[in-house]
């Protein structure tokens, strides 16, 4: 069993929800991502999303281009991201780890050698955004012999017979997009969602996580109630905007962006 | 009917065209089901889009093997477009060269000024099918913005436009000209302010709205079907350049030149020429300063391949993967990816890619204008200014079809500029 399974069904199994932070791998820099993730775990996290940076993210929002660029500026590469992962594992050996990116910078270094570096830095899962399942098969003939679980997104315009193919295919958890548009949009309709997850129960015993446009306590809860978790990007990413404009790394400032992780984890467990 | 239109293959007005009625039957019948040339090609996009792009596939699929839709196809190319377009032979341009012909294919005289109607045209026919009331478009030099503009007024939708910042400044007057047709033009400021820019903005507004929204991509590249379906409306230049070259000269070219930015022009004109293999084919890439300094548009004579907007081709990438900022004097092919079935041409050998530098577009662009009093767009003078080139090398009984896929209008205040006159 995988990390990222093992921590899930330990969190289920203590019949609370999963709480899944993003953020952009080098945003600011290596050293004060490396000091957030921890104090995301802290807060409460289960599991950290870590974005590669890409320069043409056309499935995010502004809030999460405009991390990627920020990480971007100072040169964050993989090998930057596989050196943050190795950074946080040398003291959490129980956090699962998800990357989260898009193709071409795997195209750039080469299947094997991104799945090879993933798996040794201490990676646990990857979530390429513009890999759709019928794309993915060579990727995942290299995950499944390191125990990389492979995480697709499920969105509200997938149809049945692409469901089928995405539960085939996905370990970890399955990523339920909560609306129409990119991350970090602001109009989320939970009757339909609640549908839809139900739906995908009847499919496959994988967790269900649910993200986009969650943003405060609120939606947390809401998602939370008809799923398995949430995962919170885009408000946290602008959070960590906020505290490189401050120019502070100090640990109160670091504590003071992730607050909203906290809340959330205060009100999921409430 | 005009005596041209009566020897176009394949294409007597509502029939399927002959290069799409020819199913599965040789390698150059692709892409396979998968949207896929060789390695190339594919569908890479996020998942709210995937539904989108598969019930486009199903639709074209359908409606391309109808003859009405071909029927409405041709009459809107014939009586709204101003088709064929004329082959002309630039007697005064070949001379200074002492070598082959040069003939040029005037899609500069096609309504709007460029080639990119004959996609807008098609790709409306589909939108309206689909019954979306709402159209969006990225462009990078305005043309195929105009067009879809162009198409959109035409037919009622509403229309958005995504276009670079950098450009909306330095193609002012398209960007009038998409307003006065009732289009909104969005200015996109992230990222390098350009078309790739404009082409995730594109993909943004799609996955947002993609429930009435029908996405007019302007070139070859983007998520299967786009390829395929954008080459097949294009592809009326090279039907038509082909049975024109039969007409006018007994034979084949001995050579076809387009410039390659998306590569849409050039697939079009190359695409019926395929499987004539005595006709060598040469895409022209925007070679900038010069492909050795690093500062240019031409990801097939030095990228590699990668996947970027959709689809597997050749891109310009650094060593971590991330997209490079390309440089070009024409603002057309001034885009890091291109097309996957040219990656694909290239990888067999079917097709030389190239590349000319910004001078050197310059240089013939002032020719065609001083010689045969024609101002060609500075995305089809790299085409021209490779093929003044090729023609020195070749004999005077050969000849050379060129894709003269725009007209240099919209260039003359860029041109002004690098002149130092103020227009």
């Amino acid at each position: 069993m995988s990390r990222l399974t093992a921590c899930i069904d330990a969190v289920k199994a203590a019949n609370r929800k999963v709480l899944i932070p993003y953020l952009v791998a080098g945003d600011p820099d290596a050293d004060t991502t490396v000091a957030l993730m921890h104090q995301l775990v802290s807060d409460g996290a289960d599991v950290i999303e870590l974005g590669m940076p890409f320069s043409d993210p056309s499935s995010d929002g502004a809030i999460i281009q405009l991390g990627a660029e920020r990480a971007l500026r100072q040169g964050t590469g993989l090998h930057t991201v596989f050196g943050i992962v190795s950074s946080f594992r040398k003291t959490n050996h129980t956090t699962p780890i998800v990357l989260m990116g898009y193709l071409n910078p795997l195209e750039a270094i080469g299947y094997d050698s991104f799945v090879t570096q993933a798996a040794d830095a201490g990676a646990d899962g990857i979530l390429i955004v513009d890999l759709p399942v019928s794309e993915a098969q060579s990727l995942l003939a290299l995950t499944r012999p390191r125990n990389l679980d492979m995480i697709f997104l499920v969105a509200p315009t997938t149809t049945e017979s692409r469901l089928d193919a995405i539960c085939e295919n996905s370990s970890g958890y399955i990523y339920y997009v909560s609306l129409k548009g990119v991350t970090g949009a602001a109009i989320i309709d939970t009757g339909e969602i609640s549908e839809r997850v139900s739906a995908l129960r009847q499919r496959t015993m994988l967790p269900i996580v649910v993200g986009f446009g969650i943003k405060d306590t609120a939606s947390a809860n809401a998602m939370a109630a008809i799923s398995d978790g949430v995962i919170v990007g885009s408000a946290l990413v602008q959070k960590i905007g906020e505290l490189t404009d401050s120019g502070k790394r100090d640990g109160a400032a670091i504590a003071g962006s992730t607050a909203l992780i906290k809340q959330i984890r205060q009100s999921l467990d409430a | 009917m005009s005596a041209l239109e009566t020897v176009v293959p394949g294409a007597a007005p509502g029939t399927v065209p002959d290069t799409i009625a020819s199913t599965g039957q040789d390698q150059f019948s692709g892409p396979d089901v998968h949207g896929h040339f060789g390695q190339y090609g594919g569908v890479f996009v996020g998942e709210t889009l995937m539904a989108a792009v598969e019930e486009l596939d199903r639709v074209y699929r359908k409606l391309s093997k109808e003859p009405s839709f071909w029927q409405a196809f041709d009459h809107d190319m014939k009586h709204y477009v101003g088709r064929p377009s004329p082959l002309y032979y630039a007697e005064r341009l070949s001379k200074q060269f002492g070598g082959a012909k040069i003939v040029l294919k005037r899609e500069d005289l096609n309504h709007t000024g460029a080639h990119k109607i004959n996609n807008t045209i098609g790709q409306a026919l589909l939108a309206k099918y689909m019954g979306k009331p709402r159209i969006i478009a990225e462009t990078g030099a305005g043309q195929h913005g105009v067009a879809s503009a162009t198409v959109a007024a035409r037919l009622g939708l509403e229309c958005h436009v995504y276009m670079g910042a950098e450009d909306v400044q330095r193609q002012s007057a398209n960007v009038y000209r998409m307003k006065l047709m009732g289009a909104n033009v969005i200015p996109v400021t992230s990222g390098s302010r350009t078309l790739k820019d404009a082409l995730n903005e594109a993909l943004r507004d799609w996955a947002t709205n993609v429930d009435n929204t029908y996405y007019i991509i302007g070139t070859v590249a983007g998520p299967h079907p786009y390829p395929m379906l954008v080459r097949d409306f294009q592809a009326i230049i090279g039907r038509e350049a082909r049975a024109q070259s039969l007409q006018e000269y007994g034979r084949l070219p001995d050579a076809l030149v387009a410039c390659v930015g998306g590569g849409s022009n050039a697939i079009g004109l190359f695409h019926p020429f395929l499987r004539d293999s005595d006709v060598a084919i040469y895409g022209v890439e925007a070679g900038g300063d010069g492909v050795e300094t690093g500062r240019h548009a031409a990801p097939l004579s030095a990228g590699k391949p990668g996947v970027l907007h959709g689809n597997r081709t050749y891109v310009m990438s650094d060593a971590n993967g991330q997209i490079m900022e390309t440089h070009s004097v024409s603002a057309g092919l001034d885009y890091p990816g291109v097309g996957p079935e040219h990656a694909w041409l290239k990888d067999i050998g079917r097709a030389n890619y190239v590349s000319v530098t910004d001078t050197e577009a310059l240089d013939a662009f002032r020719m065609l204008c001083r010689l045969e009093g024609i101002i060609p767009a500075l995305e089809s003078a790299h085409g021209l200014a490779y093929a003044c080139k090729l023609a020195a090398t070749m004999r005077p009984d050969q000849f050379i079809v060129v894709n003269l896929s725009g007209r240099g209008d919209k260039d003359i205040h860029t041109v002004a500029k690098i002149d130092g006159i103020t227009v």
